[in-house]
């Protein structure tokens, strides 16, 4: 069983209450077109099991096939610094034709973030390492391709549709109260 | 699914076409690790399918100053084409005639398909293979079993 090595922490990006019985760990590239379609379907999970669950995000850009992934996950993690990486997060996601810096200038004004140190930041590449942390982190957990899920620590192995992931959910409740 | 080579066995030797116009033999890597990957097929449909990860892997592979192969019954051009669209840095070795011949010597050939497994191998400086796994063809086995392996190997 491919099970998640490097546990949740200070450095992740989380939503939802923290003694939620279940965590939903994804593994994502804002380049990839099947991680764009996986936004829906996990905010779906999010209403549907609310205190009962936890979301994190990590980057996992794939970045010779997607150029722009990496200097997204970039920006979102400077989003992230100003406390607003899922909104970042849903917003490059929401605009993935348009991924690149005239996007991501737009986007950081939209949510009243800094330009320059913005583009200080990406210049200065000081948000590379936590992207390249949680690449080579999902390297070592068996992440195979984006997106990749976790469920309490467990490699979703099934597709990422809503029935899919919504009843290996309900499984990991059930053994967590079992 | 086939039975693989298995820990301590030496691998068969093979020398199959790299591009159109050249061959690779498995002794031109004696002294390095190698990680060979069969696989089913060029162009799958999937982010990140088990080649253009490996791609993006490279790096920690060559940490271990490892060599990495990827295998399939699919010919040097398909290759060429595939390598070429999504930038793959590493070799992909057409084990097309005799089709799945080396695939079947590593016992890594699914007859009903004609093609390989998802079957990974890491083989010692030496040639000796000291490890393999087979995936469920469905199931992109991922990287870490690689680095797990390598990271075993005598140093």
């Amino acid at each position: 069983m491919t099970t998640l090595k490097v546990s949740v922490g200070a450095d992740d990006h989380v939503k939802g209450d923290e003694n939620a019985p279940c965590t939903l760990v994804e593994y994502g590239d804002y380049e990839c077109p099947h991680c764009a379609r996986a936004v829906p379907i996990v905010k779906r999970l999010e209403k549907h099991f609310g205190k009962r669950l936890r979301l994190v995000f990590r980057h996992f850009p794939l970045s010779q096939l997607h150029p722009h992934a990496e200097s997204a996950a970039e920006t979102a993690e400077f989003a992230a610094a100003g406390g607003k990486f899922w909104e970042m997060h849903d917003l490059l996601f929401d605009n993935q034709d348009r991924l690149g810096m005239a996007l991501y200038e737009e986007l950081v004004e939209e949510l009243n973030l800094s330009g320059s140190e913005w583009s200080k930041a990406l210049e200065s590449k000081v948000y590379l390492p936590h992207v390249r942390d949680d690449f080579a982190g999902g390297v070592r957990s068996g992440v195979n391709g984006t997106p990749t899920f976790f469920i309490n620590g467990k490699r979703n192995n099934g597709p990422f549709d809503y029935e899919y992931l919504a009843q290996a959910i309900d499984d990991a409740l059930r053994a967590h109260t079992g | 699914m086939a039975t693989l080579l298995t820990p301590g066995t030496l691998a068969p030797e093979f020398r199959l076409p790299v591009t159109p116009d050249q061959k690779l033999g498995l002794n031109e890597l004696r002294g390095k690790p190698v990680i060979l990957a069969f696989y089913p097929a060029d162009w799958s449909p999937v982010c990140g399918d088990q080649m253009a990860l490996y791609n993006e892997i490279l790096p920690e592979f060559r940490k271990y100053g490892a060599e990495l192969l990827g295998i399939s019954v699919d010919g040097a051009w398909c290759h060429e084409a595939f390598a070429k669209e999504r930038n793959i840095h590493f070799p992909l070795l057409a084990d097309f005639e005799p089709k799945g011949a080396v695939a079947r010597a590593f016992g890594a050939y699914r007859e009903e398909d004609g093609m390989a497994e998802r079957a990974l191998f890491v083989i010692d400086k030496d040639g000796t293979i000291r490890w393999s796994y087979c995936s469920p063809i469905a199931v992109n086995p991922g990287a870490d079993g690689i680095l797990d392996a390598l990271e075993a190997l005598p140093k």
